[in-house]
């Protein structure tokens, strides 16, 4: 109800009423992140908390502005990194999805495989790569990747399976092949699967590239991360912290301005 | 306007049989599911022949076969034994030809279709079919023009099923299979939709074949009733209702509707 009624006041030419209205929806969660910050704040002035264990938000602020370039620098690898991971975690995720849909000797097959992949702790598999691969690249676009894969794989093959018997009864009666029920049926019942796992993915890419970079990295926030705390540089620490915080938000907003696009329709039995 | 619609409609089953007229031919059906031990006989030695332009309904006790008759016939479930033959044609046949539609007791749209491309898949699937009806018509014959670009979720039970039936006659069937297409509604809305079946069943001339649970419902669209017995499923009478066309909801206050009612029900309890 509240949705429609925003969605009809956000006419180009009622902009600033829509950001009115945009605000008065969200200040609730302005006022407490404010309220937050400045509890944090005092706490720090308060006890006369050392820089080093916890610094205040001002000192953070502070260290975006002098370290603004090494946060932006070490930014962008890690954005390629997750970027890179999230695409081709996905993509072999989904491919392999349609693929277990089509053949059931593959998905007995590989299945188990998938599973035992995921049993296995992330942490533990990137010394590993590591080692094979060097310190370049590509260990950790493949532990983003490793980390996306399986999410995505289980609901993928979830989604592609959500057609009732009923729908397949009635492409039966209109005799209707396989490849018309995969295009016209299984793919857009399973996008709302999809896109439940790639909201997961996305926030889960950043922690794969960073988890990756701290093993053996010279470049990106994670080795940033391991720097600020040896150095006990608390400020700089927060900050990078931050930074792959709003990398996080920023593909998860993108992944669901997606879905909002995509998918006008409600799906009923997504959790 | 009636009596002219009505010409299309053979006068009596007498006068379809003798043109020849068999729209659907059912020859000792035996239909057996499950293996050796759990072998289940939903129906046996099952005998009817539908004429041409009828409008046959089927009632009989829960689980006596009803469903499994109409899938049988659509191809859907096939025969152990005896022979169907649908204008002629294997069910099989039959149905790559479109010459007949199933509605189901969902209406099973696809959720993310509107309303008219919801009508459109026959057209787009299993090769089309030959002939087609404007969707956009067909909207209008079943009470839903304006409402064509509608996400199924927008839709109430009844419209959704409105729109089923639009969809099973975009193709132009020759027959209309339904299974309790109007059991999940309420009585005002399935007193609606039954007037609104008889009329399209009249102006269109197509012969239906109607299942439910609705004694009422059975006496007041049928020409012909056709009472099934359970355990196993059998033919156990095929009951000529001798009510003019067309019929209008207050037919069913009459005393005469209520003798049939009565022995429908008799018939029923001997099942
Ligand atoms: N796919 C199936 N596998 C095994 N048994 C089945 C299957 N479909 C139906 N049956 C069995 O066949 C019998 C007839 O079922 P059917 O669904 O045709 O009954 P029905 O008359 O339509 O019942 P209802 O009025 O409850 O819809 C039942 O005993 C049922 O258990
Ligand atoms: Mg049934």
């Amino acid at each position: 109800m509240a949705d429609t009624a925003h969605r009809t006041s956000a006419l180009p030419n009622q902009g600033l009423f829509a950001f009115a209205d945009r605000l008065r929806d969200k200040w609730p969660a302005i006022a407490a992140v404010i309220g937050l910050l400045t509890f944090w704040q005092l706490i720090v002035w308060g006890f006369s908390v050392p820089t080093y264990m916890a610094p205040s938000p001002v000192e953070v602020l502070n260290a975006f502005r002098q370290d603004g370039w090494t946060l932006w620098a070490n930014f962008w690898p890690t954005l390629f990194e997750a970027l890179l991971g999230f695409i081709f975690g996905n993509l072999v995720a989904i491919l392999l999805a349609v693929w277990f849909v089509h053949s059931r000797t593959a998905e007995r097959a590989f299945y188990p495989i998938a599973v035992f992949i995921n049993t296995i702790p992330i942490i533990a598999v990137a010394p590993i790569l590591v080692l094979i691969f060097g310190n370049g690249i590509a260990p950790k676009i493949i532990i983003a990747a490793l980390i996306c894969f399986f999410p995505t794989l289980v609901n993928m093959v979830r989604g592609l399976k959500a057609v009732t018997p009923a729908t397949l009864d009635l492409m039966r009666v209109l005799s209707a092949s396989q490849s018309e029920i995969f295009w016209k049926v299984r793919i857009q019942s399973s996008l709302p699967f999809l896109f439940a796992a790639l909201k997961i993915a996305s926030t889960t890419c950043v922690i794969g590239a960073i988890v990756a970079e701290w093993i053996g990295s010279n470049f990106g926030l994670g080795a940033l991360i391991i720097e600020a705390t040896y150095n006990f540089r608390a400020p700089l620490l927060y900050a990078t912290v931050f930074t792959a915080a709003l990398l996080a938000v920023s593909l998860f907003s993108l992944v669901s301005i997606a879905e909002t696009r995509l998918i006008k329709w409600k799906a009923s039995d997504v959790h | 306007m009636a009596a002219t619609v009505l010409a299309k409609v053979p006068a009596s089953p007498a006068a379809a049989h003798a043109m020849g007229a068999v729209a659907v031919s059912v020859r000792g059906v035996d239909v057996v599911f499950g293996g050796d031990k759990t072998a289940v006989t939903a129906l046996a030695g099952v005998s009817v022949d539908i004429p041409v332009g009828s409008l046959v309904t089927m009632i009989g006790p829960s689980g006596c076969g009803k469903s499994t008759l109409l899938r049988t016939i659509a191809d859907l479930v096939p025969a152990s034994a005896g022979e169907i033959t649908v204008l002629g044609r294997s069910p099989q046949e039959a149905r790559r030809e479109r010459n007949f539609s199933f509605v189901f007791q969902d209406a099973t749209l696809l959720p993310w279709r509107s309303a008219i491309d919801n009508v459109r898949l026959p057209l787009e699937v299993g090769g089309g079919g030959s002939a087609h009806a404007e969707p956009a018509e067909l909207l209008k014959l079943v009470g839903l023009a304006g409402r064509e670009r509608a996400l199924p979720a927008e839709l109430s039970g009844g419209m959704r099923q409105r729109v089923a039936i639009a969809r099973a006659l975009v193709s132009r069937p020759k027959i209309l299979l339904m299974d309790e297409p109007f059991g999940a509604l309420d009585e005002i809305t399935r007193d609606k939709l039954n007037e609104e079946l008889l009329r399209i069943w009249q102006e269109t001339g197509t012969t239906i074949m109607f299942v439910t649970h609705s004694i009422p419902e059975a006496a007041f669209l049928g020409q012909h009733v056709l009472v099934l017995a359970s355990h196993p499923g059998r033919v156990k009478e095929f009951m000529t209702i001798d009510l003019p066309y067309p019929r209008r909801l207050a037919v069913r206050d009459t005393l005469e509707f209520v003798r049939i009612t009565a022995r429908l029900r008799q018939l029923l309890e001997e099942c």
